[in-house]
């Protein structure tokens, strides 16, 4: 059986963090890929830490239980890196990327972490210039790719150009372009 | 030709409402509805169905005004969730009691108290003997499949009950998953149109709509209904072979998955058992003679096809997400042992409660349930020594 990659996505309510891992889900169909995307449901408030989850596979998915073992993790916040176990689970070849000003020997030093691969990205800066607000999560889809390029970023790109032409003001779509792409090449390990 | 989608399955559920775009649709606007209703809202205000929504003030007015439509001769679809079905309690029997083929997804939520919004199968367990026919789905593909096929099993003039096409909540409600959609020309073709036999506005053929039906005739309606219960399992399976031609994707009364030769059988619904069968593969892998027997039709229940899955069974575990206080066991374990009394099966039947207000239930926590099968095989036990999973403390 192919293999399928897990994702777990850790940030906080109002980041973005469920419509990432949907938008991911979705960008992975569009490369006829099987995926699926789903938030962790809790109280659902402003500031709360919250789960996002993917998996991508290009064989039918059928497991319909949370993730344990994620390959990768996203930490959209670098507050929780402290507050909440965002690296359970990860095995050791895996891989955490962090929206965080600090190094990556910085956050593995906070995670007490050994082994995996630590990343980093100003994605909350990126997200400030680019889209003029703290939004953090499109650029966290762009450090995501460059890491663990299983999509292209063109897919992911056409993705959030689909779903939110109609939503968005042009500018802010360009922007959340413009935050993919800086996201991507600015992703720094250690 | 399939049509790739990706959608969560409350938006997988409207888009086949919109493909059906059925006369009248009624909706409580409010949670505990879900998002199905808000996709649905918005094809009707693009203009992209002609259905008249009808918004109401509570659920109790949603199936009170699909009784209405429906009597009128509309088609007619609700959806609905956890209290929400409850506050619709005894419409939804009286939709069913009068013959009206009204289809309903329902997105399985649990019951409160204490508030709990997440899955469990509470809500349409607690309805199980209402009249109405409950089919279960495993992922969005199945919501989207389970509504199309609905539309013909409630409307076939052998059966014209109503039914629930179930799913669970978050799990698939919330989650977004790859699908195959009919085109809309094939789906239009599929569901055809509804004439129904007989309507409160034909005047030419006037009939009586939930009269008085007192010592005399009650009764002998009550055996038509259990009449037109008992025809819906021929006619799910018809429609399912049917449905199969049109899509390429095979449904029955029951799914039996790697149970041939199966010592040791879980017996599910809903979304677990796609988790069930991944570990399946991984212990048959390990030369385990494992199996899955997932249940789609809860209501009419399929005691033939149960009783077949189960044939070489040592040992079965059934897994129950809801409770039914005070007996011996949960809805399905009681069903099960039913389904296999004076058949002369020898086998031990465990019952599993799990997953209540949407505890998740792990490959871990389902490979344990196969471990446990292999060392209860050959003993007795007891109907009420229920097992919990991943229940603390």
């Amino acid at each position: 059986m192919a293999e399928m990659l897990e994702i777990r996505w850790h940030g906080r309510g109002g980041q973005g963090a469920k419509t990432a891992s949907l938008l991911l889900a979705e960008a992975a169909a569009m490369e006829g890929k099987y995926s699926q995307g789903f938030p962790d449901y809790g109280p659902e408030r402003m500031g709360a830490p919250m789960r996002g989850f993917n998996r991508i596979s290009e064989e039918p998915i059928r497991v319909h239980c949370a993730i344990y073992s994620p390959k990768i993790v996203v930490v959209l916040d670098d507050t929780l890196v402290s507050t909440v176990d965002v690296a359970s689970g990860l095995p050791d070849d895996g891989i955490i990327i962090v929206n965080t000003i600090k190094t990556p020997a910085e956050i593995r030093s906070e995670l007490g972490l050994e082994g995996r691969t630590v990343y980093t990205v100003k994605a909350t800066g990126i997200a400030l210039d680019e889209i003029g607000r703290p939004i953090p999560n499109s650029p966290m889809l762009g450090a995501l790719i460059k890491v663990s390029p299983f999509l292209s970023l063109d897919s992911v790109i056409d993705q959030i150009k689909k779903k939110f032409s109609h939503g968005f003001k042009p500018e802010v779509l360009d922007g959340n372009v413009r935050a993919i792409k800086r996201a991507h090449e600015e992703v720094t390990s250690e | 030709m399939a049509r790739r989608l990706t959608l969560t399955g409350n938006d997988a559920a409207a888009e086949a409402m919109r493909q059906i775009d059925p006369d009248v649709v009624t909706c409580f606007p409010i949670t505990p509805q879900t998002e199905l209703m808000h996709k649905f809202a918005d094809f009707v205000a693009d203009g992209e169905v002609k259905a008249e929504m009808v918004l109401v003030e509570s659920e109790h007015s949603a199936m009170s005004a699909a009784v209405g439509a429906a009597s009128a001769g509309a088609r007619v679809m609700t959806a609905t969730s956890a209290n929400g079905l409850a506050l619709m309690w005894e419409i939804v029997y009286i939709a069913a009691s009068n013959r009206l083929p009204i289809v309903m997804p329902v997105v399985n939520r649990a019951l409160s108290g204490p508030i709990n919004i997440h899955c469990d199968h509470s809500d349409t367990m607690g309805c199980r003997d209402t009249g109405w026919i409950q089919l279960y789905s495993e992922n969005a593909q199945e919501v989207y499949d389970n509504i199309l096929q609905a539309i013909l099993i409630a409307e076939n003039p052998d059966v014209l009950l109503p039914v629930m096409v179930t799913f669970d909540g978050f799990i698939i409600s919330h989650t977004v998953e790859v699908l195959d959609a009919l085109e809309d020309k094939e789906a239009s073709d599929w569901v055809g149109e509804y004439k129904a036999m007989y309507t409160l506005l034909d005047t030419e053929k006037p009939a009586t709509f939930g009269p008085l039906d007192l010592q005399d005739y009650y009764f002998e309606h009550k055996r038509q209904q259990i009449e037109g219960m008992s025809n819906a399992t021929g006619v799910i399976k018809s429609v399912g072979k049917a449905y199969e031609k049109l899509s390429g994707r095979a449904y029955g009364m029951t799914e039996r998955y790697m149970t041939d030769d199966a010592d040791y059988v879980v017996v599910a619904l809903g979304s677990t058992c796609g988790t069930a069968k991944v570990v399946v593969d991984e212990m048959r892998a390990e030369g385990k003679r494992v199996g899955l027997l997932k249940i789609r039709s809860f209501r009419p229940f399929p005691h033939a096809e149960i009783v077949a899955g189960l044939a070489s069974a040592k040992a079965i575990g059934v897994l129950d997400r809801s409770v039914s206080f005070g007996a011996p066991g949960g809805p399905v374990h009681k069903e099960i042992l039913a389904a296999l009394s004076g058949t002369g099966h020898q086998t031990s039947i465990v019952n599993y409660l799990y997953g209540l207000g949407g505890r998740d239930i792990s490959l871990d926590h389902i490979r344990s349930v196969f471990e446990e099968l292999e060392t209860v095989a050959g003993k007795t036990i007891a109907p009420n020594e229920v097992r919990f999973i991943g229940l603390r403390g």
